[in-house]
């Protein structure tokens, strides 16, 4: 499903990302742990597309299409979900309106019709059902004034309403406190465990992957995938930490 | 027989950003005037939009007084000629209430502007005025805002905010909020802001399927909703908003 081969990226001509390969199958999910400015949310910004993130070598396929050849929005319509580890806000927008245009042009893109506003509204109240979040917040604009928990959360609901194909989640579970952390856990479970989807989920702690049970674990160390592993990887790393992991 | 009119020249503030040499042959005596009697409501628009009324000229200067306990509002949305200027004075009596919703949008080489002379002549009276601006190519965008608070005006409550967006190199937007104040117990707020798109939040709409197009319409419409967020008819208020969003997705 997605395949990253020898994949280089720097920022303002800083390297952070050194060959980087990683293969993602459909039906997989892969957690992706290593220490702090290891190149994680750099690896999810690039999979989005985002600007100033300038790839120099290697490549990414995503479902056969050559995925760094396409725009931000166009990633999106070909099923590829990017949840922020800092979700932005946007005044003045509210959440129904951003996620009901947002799925329109995907769904357009995808040669399908748009949903109806009464379509659309009762997708988006089941989602957020699901995550528990008040239905009353979608009608606030996007992530204003919302909590660092809420913010999660909302990522999760639009994850819901867009229901992507990949989805890669940066530190999805930081700003979590316990209960919501298991709610949001349940939720990608809900939404994304599937035959035909695939996750990869950036995280630092294990308890996010005691909900989302992965079926692999890599290191990304330096800018590259330096070890890879089962579910059991990840609880050798929250004993032992990176170095002696790494050091083995 | 032709009348020589004498121009404004730059060094008068309230025409300082101006193109005067617009003004030839305009007649700059021409006040529409305005009296809205004690504790009555008046409110109107004005919309300078694209169609083949529309002078490369656009002078429109109101003089309105608002009686004791009365209230005005005035909505507008400037998005067409070469010039276009819209100069308000305002007297206020006591306890009567200002309001001003203002868009300018535009690009090439053309002005946009709004005037404003809000005279806090009696106590208690308010007034709040809201200019938003959203300009490209090398348009400009002015708001020069004056408000003068005479010395029994207490308990004046005005409010004066002003936020330029500029979406391409070239185009400039000027603020010049004016506050004259010479009684001790008023409220006088005024703030003005200018910058551009937000990068991160256009990457965030891309990256859940908003082209950059409808992105930035977005952007700009929640920007530019603040100018007109006090009108509660939301139909008249929907249709002038969708003749400056259709002007700035035309254009780009």
């Amino acid at each position: 499903m997605l395949k990253i081969d020898n994949l280089h990226a720097e920022i303002d001509g800083k390297k952070i990302l050194n060959g980087l390969s990683l293969t993602v199958p459909a039906g997989e999910v892969h957690a992706i742990m290593g220490p702090n400015g290891a190149g994680k949310s750099t690896l999810a910004y690039v999979l989005g597309g985002r600007p100033g993130y300038e790839v120099t070598q290697g490549s990414v396929e995503f479902n056969g299409v050559d995925l760094l050849d396409l725009e931000p929005h166009e990633r999106a319509a070909a099923g590829l979900f990017l949840g922020f580890q800092y979700p932005v806000e946007i005044p003045g927008v509210s959440n129904l309106q951003f996620l009901r245009e947002a799925l329109n042009s995907q769904r357009k893109a995808r040669g399908q019709e748009p949903l109806t506003g009464g379509e659309f509204l009762k997708l988006a109240k089941d989602k957020a059902g699901l995550l528990k979040l008040d239905p009353e917040m979608l009608k606030r604009h996007v992530n204003v004034g919302f909590s660092g928990g809420e913010k999660k959360r909302a990522e999760m609901v639009q994850m819901g309403i867009l229901d992507p194909k990949f989805a890669v989640l940066d530190e999805t579970d930081s700003g979590l406190d316990i209960d919501a952390l298991r709610v949001v856990g349940e939720g990608i479970n809900a939404i994304m465990r599937a035959p035909d989807k695939a996750v990869l989920l950036i995280t630092h702690y294990q308890r996010l992957l005691e909900v989302v049970k992965p079926d692999k674990v890599s290191i990304l160390s330096q800018g590259r995938i330096v070890q890879t592993g089962g579910p059991e990887l990840a609880l050798r790393l929250e004993s032992e930490g990176y170095d002696a992991v790494m050091a083995a | 027989m032709n009348s020589v009119i004498e121009l404004p020249t730059r060094r008068e503030e309230a025409w300082r950003y101006s193109r005067v040499e617009r003004l030839q042959g305009e007649n700059l005596d021409d006040w529409r005037i305005i009296d809205i009697a004690e504790g009555e409501s008046f409110r109107d628009t004005l919309l300078i939009a694209d169609g083949p009324d529309t002078r490369p000229t656009e002078l429109h200067r109101w003089r309105v007084t608002v009686g004791e306990g009365a209230r005005c509002e005035l909505f507008a949305v400037l998005s067409s000629a070469e010039y276009a200027r819209l100069e308000i004075e305002v007297t206020l009596k006591q306890g009567a209430h200002f309001e001003l919703g203002g868009i300018t949008v535009g690009g090439r080489e053309t002005v946009r502007e709004f005037v404003t002379r809000v005279v806090h002549a009696e106590p208690e009276a308010t007034s709040n005025q809201t200019v938003r601006s959203v300009h490209w190519g090398h348009g400009t965008g002015n708001f020069l805002g004056n408000i003068d608070v005479v010395r029994h005006a207490q308990k004046t409550d005005a409010a004066q905010d002003f936020k330029g967006l500029l979406l391409e190199k070239g185009a400039s937007v000027n603020a010049v909020p004016q506050l004259e104040i010479f009684a001790d117990d008023v409220k006088c707020a005024h703030g003005a802001s200018v910058g551009q798109l937000d990068e991160t939040a256009r990457f965030y709409m891309g990256a859940r399927g908003l082209s950059p197009d409808l992105a930035r319409r977005l952007l700009v419409q929640a920007f530019l909703g603040d100018a007109l967020v006090a009108w509660d008819d939301e139909g008249a208020r929907q249709a002038m908003m969708q003749v400056a969003l259709d002007k700035v997705d035309k254009a780009l």
